[in-house]
C-alpha cells in the first residue's frame, strides 16, 4: 500500500490512506486531546474533544473520526482548533460535579488533566447541575455516575472486548446514563442500588482504567490513597500462563491497588480481573503472621529459629528412620521460578526426587516424552490472527481470560471458525462453529474420530494407535475436521485447556492432537496453570531437574505422593485439600504422615489438622522473582512491599531451611545468586508434540454416575481464595452438585433440594442444581472448597435424596 | 410473548436490512411490540431483543432513547400535546392548562380509570397548525381551549 503525506502543524507526516488523523498524530507524538477515542475500541466520536482545524473544511473536525487524505493540512493549535477544544471542554464541565478533591480518579484523570490545558478558570454556568444515582454493579467496580461524561468507552469495551454487552447508555440527552441491565421491572429512573444487575465479565476491571473520569473506579481500594502518593512496582500476574504485566501500587509501604502495565507482546492494554484484584488477599485477616509449631500442647507461635530447627529436625528424623524417598515436596505452580528451583533442589539434595507441582493432573504416563515445558507453539500476539481453532477441554474465557479476549477478536475480526470438544458446554463470548460435548470417558474417542475424519479428507494414513481408539465418526466430528481443513486458512491451532491437561488420558489427548496438528499444519497450544512452564524449567517435577536435566531415578509425581502416605511432606504454598483434584486422598495421606512442613502465606484450616510446622512466606505481591509464560517468555517481578508480619520471601525461607538441614549449596546471599545457580536464558517456544497414545485406555463404567471436577477461576490457589472481592463475584459460586435434566429425572431427584453424595466411605450433603451444560451421568462437583474436599477426582459416586 | 402476527411483522421488517445489521430492526420491532401490548416493560424489551438477535442492553438503550416508547400503561386513549417552540408561541400553555384541568391529571399521567393518558411531546412537524396535539393517531390542529372542551366531551360521549 502506498503511503500519503499530510501536514500537521507545519510538520509533514506519512500516513496510510484510510487511517484516522488521530492515529497518525499519535504516532508522530503530536498531542490532540481526547476522551472517547481508544485505539482498541470502535470509534464513537461523541466527546468532540479532539476537534482540530482542517484546511478547506467548513468546521473543525474530530481527529478520531477523520480519515486522512493526501495533502491534508491540519492545525491542532490554531485559533479555530483551540476555541473548538475549549468550547467542548466548557460543555463537558457543565454537568460535571468538579469534585476532584473527593474523587479517587483525581491525579490520574484525563478530564482533570485536560481541563487544566483547555478549561476556563471559572465556570459561566450557574444553573443546577444534573445528578445521577449510583448503581451497585458488583464488588469490583465503584460507581459515581454524576461524573460520567458519556464517552461510552465502558459500553464499547463491554460489547467489543469483553464480548458481553453488560453496560449501555440509557435515556437521551441530559437524561442519558450509563447503566447495567435493570433487574425485574424497574424503570430506568427507578434503577438504583438494588435494581440493576452486576457486571460479571471476567475482564470487567478494565473499564476502571478506560473511564476518563471518576465515574468508574476500583471498589476494593476506594478512598484508600491518592494517586500521586502511590508508588508503582512492576509485577507479573502469577494467576495464569499469560503472565500479564501490571503495576502494583503502594502507599507508604502498603499495597493498595493494581493497574495494568501495557505490554503489547503480552497483555496489551488489558488485565483480567484475577490479575487486577488478586492482590487483595495480601492483607486478609487470614494471613499467617508468625511461624508456628505443633507439639503436645497444640499449636503455638514461635520465633523463626525455633520453627526452622523444628522443621529440620523433623525432616531429618524421617530421613534417618524411613529414608529420603519417604519424603516429598509439593508446590503451588503460581510461585516464582526461584522458589520452585530451591524447593526441588532442597528435596533432591536431601536425597528425594519426589517433587511436583501438578496437583490437578491425573495422567503422568508421558512424562519422559514430554517437551521441556508445557506451553504454546504460538506466540500470544498470534492468537488474534487465528483462522481455525479446536478448543479441547478448554474454557479459555475463564482459564486464561486475556487469551479468551484475543480469541474472540479472531472470531469477530477474522471470522475464525472455532470448534470445541468439551466436557461441559461453557458459555463462550464468541460463536462456535461446532460444539461437541462429550463425557470424559469419550474424549479420546471423539478426538480420535476427528483424526479419522482428517485422514479421510486429506488422504494421509492414520496412525495405527489412533485408529484403535476410534469408533464411528459422527457428524459433529466430521464437521470439526472439515472446519479445520476448510479454505486455505493458514493460522490454525488446537488449544488444550485445563480439563484436557488434567484428564485421566491427557497423554492420549496430547498425542492425537499433535498428530492432527501435524497433518493440518496447526500449532499445538497447551495452556497449563499459572507458572507451570517455570515450574518445569525449575525442575519442580519428579523426572527432571532444572532445564530438563535428567535425574538418576524418577521420583513420585504429585498423584502418587498423595495416593499413599509418605512419612514427611514439605508443602509450598499449598492446601492440597483445595488444590489437588484428588483432594480427599490427599487429606488422608497428609493426616497419616508423621511430619508435615507447610510454607504458606495464609493460615489454613486443613493444615491445622495435618501440619507440624507452619512457615510464613511472602504473598506473591511481596515476592521478587521470575515467571515464565506459555510462550516461554521470561519475565521478572519485583516485590511491591515487605512481607507482612514476620513472613519472609520464600527463597530465603528455603535457603535457611537448607542451612538448618546442613545441605550443600545453600549459601546464597541474594536472589541474583539463586538465579546464577540455574542460569535462566531466553526460553524458546518449544514443540509440544511427543506424547504417546497409550494402549491401555482407562476403563469407565458407562452406567455409573461420575463426579466431574473442575476448580472455579477464583478458587485456584490460596492467594485467590482469600481475595475478598473476587470471592463475591458470580465466578465464585456456592458449591453444589450439578446434573443435567435427563440424569436428574433418571435418578428421580429434584433440583433445589439437598442430596447426599457418597464416594466410597465418604458422604457429604450438597444442594442439587440443574445444569444442562453437562453430558449424561456426570455430576459436576467443583473442587477448591472445604465443603467438597473430602471427595477425590473423577470417580463414580452415588446420589440420594435428603 | 408476542402473537404470531406481530412476530411476522417483525420478520418482514427484518428483511429490509442486511443480515449482519440486525440491530437496525430494533426500533421497528419495539414499535410492533408496543402496538400489541400497549407499553414496553423490561421483560418485553428483553424478549424483543431475543427475537431480533441483539444483546438485551442494546434494545434497552433504544427503548429508553426515543420518546415514542412507553414504559408504563399510558391510557387507552392517548393525548400527546406539543409544547415545542411554534406551539408554545401560539399558546400551547393554555391548551395544556385546559387539558390538565379537565382531565384532573398532570402531563405524563393517566386518568385514574386508566382511560386517558396525557403526554407532552416535542415538535410533531405540524407547526403550520400550531398549537396542536395528537389524539391517538390523529393530529388536531389550531387548538383553542374551547376546542379542547369539545374534543373531550366527544371522547366522553364515546366512552359513555
Ligand atoms: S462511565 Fe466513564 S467510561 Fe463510561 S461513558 Fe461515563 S465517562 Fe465514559
Ligand atoms: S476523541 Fe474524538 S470525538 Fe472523542
Ligand atoms: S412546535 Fe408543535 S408541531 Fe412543531
Amino acid at each position: 500500500m502506498s503511503t500519503i503525506n499530510i501536514e500537521v502543524d507545519g510538520q509533514t507526516l506519512e500516513a496510510n490512506p484510510g487511517q484516522m488523523l488521530i492515529e497518525v498524530t499519535d504516532q508522530a507524538g503530536i498531542h490532540i486531546p481526547r476522551f472517547c477515542y481508544h485505539p482498541k475500541l470502535s470509534i464513537a466520536a461523541n466527546c468532540r474533544m479532539c476537534l482540530v482545524d482542517v484546511e478547506k473544511a467548513p468546521k473543525p473536525l474530530p481527529a478520531c473520526a477523520t480519515p486522512v487524505n493526501d495533502g491534508m493540512v491540519v492545525r491542532t493549535q490554531s485559533e479555530r482548533a483551540r476555541s473548538a477544544q475549549n468550547g467542548t471542554m466548557e460543555f463537558l464541565l457543565i454537568n460535571h460535579p468538579l469534585d476532584c478533591p473527593i474523587c479517587d480518579q483525581g491525579g490520574e484523570c484525563p478530564l482533570q488533566d485536560q481541563s487544566i490545558e483547555y478549561g476556563a478558570n471559572a465556570s459561566r454556568y450557574h444553573e443546577n447541575k444534573r445528578q445521577v444515582k449510583n448503581d451497585d454493579i458488583g464488588p469490583l467496580i465503584a460507581t459515581w455516575m454524576t461524573r460520567c461524561i458519556q464517552c461510552t468507552r465502558c459500553v464499547r469495551f463491554s460489547e467489543e472486548i469483553a464480548g458481553v454487552m453488560e453496560l449501555g447508555m440509557v435515556g437521551r440527552g441530559e437524561h442519558s446514563m450509563i447503566k447495567t441491565h435493570p433487574d425485574g421491572e424497574a424503570t430506568p429512573d427507578q434503577v438504583g442500588a438494588a435494581l440493576c444487575s452486576s457486571v460479571n465479565s471476567e475482564v470487567s476491571g478494565n473499564v476502571i482504567e478506560l473511564c476518563p473520569v471518576g465515574a468508574l473506579t476500583a471498589r476494593p481500594s476506594k478512598y484508600a490513597a491518592r494517586v500521586w502518593e502511590m508508588q508503582n512496582h512492576a509485577q507479573i500476574s502469577p494467576h495464569d500462563c499469560v503472565g500479564a504485566n501490571l503495576n502494583v501500587q503502594t502507599l507508604r509501604g502498603e499495597i493498595i491497588r493494581a493497574m495494568v502495565r501495557e505490554n503489547h507482546q503480552v497483555n496489551g492494554y488489558w488485565l483480567a480481573d484475577r490479575d487486577r484484584y488478586g492482590y487483595e488477599s495480601v492483607y486478609a485477616d487470614t494471613r499467617l503472621k508468625r511461624p508456628m509449631i505443633k507439639d503436645q500442647s497444640g499449636w503455638r507461635e514461635v520465633g523463626w529459629e525455633t520453627a526452622l530447627r523444628h522443621a529440620a529436625a523433623g525432616l531429618n528424623t524421617v530421613k534417618q528412620r524411613d529414608g529420603a524417598t519417604k519424603m516429598g515436596a509439593l508446590a503451588n505452580p503460581s510461585r516464582t521460578v526461584e522458589e520452585l528451583f530451591l524447593l526441588q533442589k532442597l528435596m533432591r539434595v536431601l536425597g528425594s526426587d519426589n517433587v511436583d507441582h501438578r496437583l490437578r493432573q491425573d495422567d503422568f504416563r508421558d512424562d519422559l516424552l514430554a517437551p521441556l515445558y508445557p506451553g504454546s507453539e504460538l506466540e500470544i500476539i498470534q492468537f488474534e490472527s487465528l483462522d481455525r481453532v479446536l478448543l479441547l477441554g478448554s474454557n479459555i474465557r475463564k482459564e486464561q481470560p486475556l487469551l479468551g479476549v484475543a480469541l474472540r477478536q479472531a472470531a469477530v475480526n477474522n471470522a475464525a471458525s472455532i470448534s470445541a470438544i468439551n466436557m461441559l458446554d461453557y458459555d463462550f463470548h464468541f460463536p462456535l462453529a461446532n460444539t461437541h460435548i462429550v463425557s470424559p470417558g469419550d474424549m479420546v474417542t471423539s478426538l480420535a474420530n476427528v483424526a479419522v475424519a482428517v485422514s479421510g479428507i486429506t488422504g494421509v494414513s492414520l496412525d495405527a494407535d489412533i485408529q484403535k481408539r476410534a469408533t464411528d465418526t459422527n457428524a459433529q466430528e466430521q464437521a470439526i475436521a472439515a472446519s479445520l481443513l476448510s479454505g486455505d486458512a493458514k493460522n490454525k491451532a488446537i488449544i488444550m485447556g485445563a480439563s484436557a491437561l488434567n484428564h485421566f488420558e491427557a497423554s492420549a489427548l496430547s498425542a492425537i492432537s499433535a498428530w492432527i496438528c501435524e497433518q493440518i499444519g496447526a500449532k499445538l497450544v497447551k495452556l497449563p496453570e499459572a507458572n507451570s512452564a517455570g515450574a518445569w524449567l525449575a525442575g519442580c517435577v519428579p523426572h527432571r531437574a532444572e532445564h530438563g536435566k535428567e535425574v538418576a531415578k524418577t521420583g513420585l509425581n504429585a498423584k502418587a505422593m498423595l495416593a499413599k502416605p509418605l512419612s514427611a511432606y514439605l508443602l509450598y504454598d499449598l492446601e492440597p485439600g483445595l488444590d489437588a483434584s484428588r483432594s480427599g486422598e490427599a487429606l488422608s495421606s497428609l493426616e497419616t504422615a508423621d511430619f508435615v512442613v507447610q510454607c504458606a502465606a495464609f493460615v489454613s484450616d486443613e493444615a491445622m489438622n495435618y501440619a507440624d510446622v507452619l512457615l510464613p512466606i511472602a504473598h506473591y505481591t511481596e515476592n521478587s522473582g521470575t515467571y515464565i509464560n506459555c510462550e516461554g517468555r521470561v519475565q521478572a517481578s519485583r516485590a511491591a512491599a515487605d512481607p507482612f508480619g514476620e513472613a519472609r520471601p520464600g527463597w530465603k525461607v528455603l535457603r535457611v531451611l537448607g542451612n538448618y538441614l546442613e545441605l550443600e549449596g545453600f549459601d546464597y546471599i541474594d536472589l541474583a545468586d539463586v538465579q546464577d545457580d540455574y542460569v535462566l536464558g531466553d526460553e524458546q517456544i518449544v514443540s509440544q508434540s511427543g506424547a504417546s497414545v497409550n494402549d491401555s485406555p482407562v476403563k469407565i463404567d458407562s452406567k455409573a454416575i461420575y463426579r466431574y471436577v473442575e476448580t472455579p477461576m477464583y478458587r485456584l490457589d490460596a492467594s485467590l481464595r482469600h481475595a475478598a472481592a473476587l470471592q463475591q463475584t458470580m465466578d465464585t459460586p456456592t458449591p453444589a452438585v450439578g446434573l443435567n435434566e435427563k440424569t436428574l429425572v433418571g435418578l428421580g431427584l429434584a433440583a433445589g433440594a439437598e442430596v447426599s453424595v457418597r464416594q466410597g466411605e465418604i458422604e457429604l450433603k450438597l444442594l442439587l442444581e440443574l445444569d444442562n451444560r453437562l453430558p449424561d451421568n456426570q455430576a459436576f462437583i467443583p473442587a477448591g472448597y472445604a465443603e467438597t474436599s473430602s471427595l477425590s477426582g473423577y470417580e463414580p459416586i452415588t446420589l440420594e435424596a435428603g | 410473548m408476542l402473537n404470531p402476527d406481530s412476530l411476522k411483522q417483525i420478520e418482514l421488517e427484518a428483511q429490509k436490512y442486511p443480515e449482519d445489521k440486525r440491530a437496525s430492526v430494533i426500533m421497528a420491532a419495539l414499535s410492533i411490540a408496543q402496538e400489541e401490548k400497549g407499553f414496553l416493560n423490561n421483560s418485553l424489551i428483553d424478549y424483543v431483543a431475543g427475537v431480533v438477535g441483539v444483546p438485551p442492553m442494546r434494545a434497552f438503550e433504544v427503548a429508553t432513547f426515543y420518546s415514542m416508547y412507553a414504559h408504563q400503561p399510558c391510557g387507552e386513549t392517548q393525548i400527546k400535546v406539543c409544547t415545542n417552540i411554534s406551539c408554545q408561541l401560539r399558546g400551547s400553555d393554555k391548551i395544556v392548562e385546559r387539558l390538565e384541568k379537565r382531565l384532573g391529571v398532570k402531563l405524563g399521567e393517566v386518568t385514574p380509570d386508566g382511560k386517558i393518558g396525557l403526554k407532552e411531546v416535542e415538535c410533531l412537524g405540524a407547526c403550520v397548525g400550531a398549537p396542536m396535539l395528537q389524539l391517538n393517531k390523529d393530529y388536531i390542529e389550531n387548538l383553542t381551549p374551547e376546542k379542547i372542551d369539545e374534543m373531550l366531551d366527544q371522547l366522553a360521549g364515546v366512552g359513555a
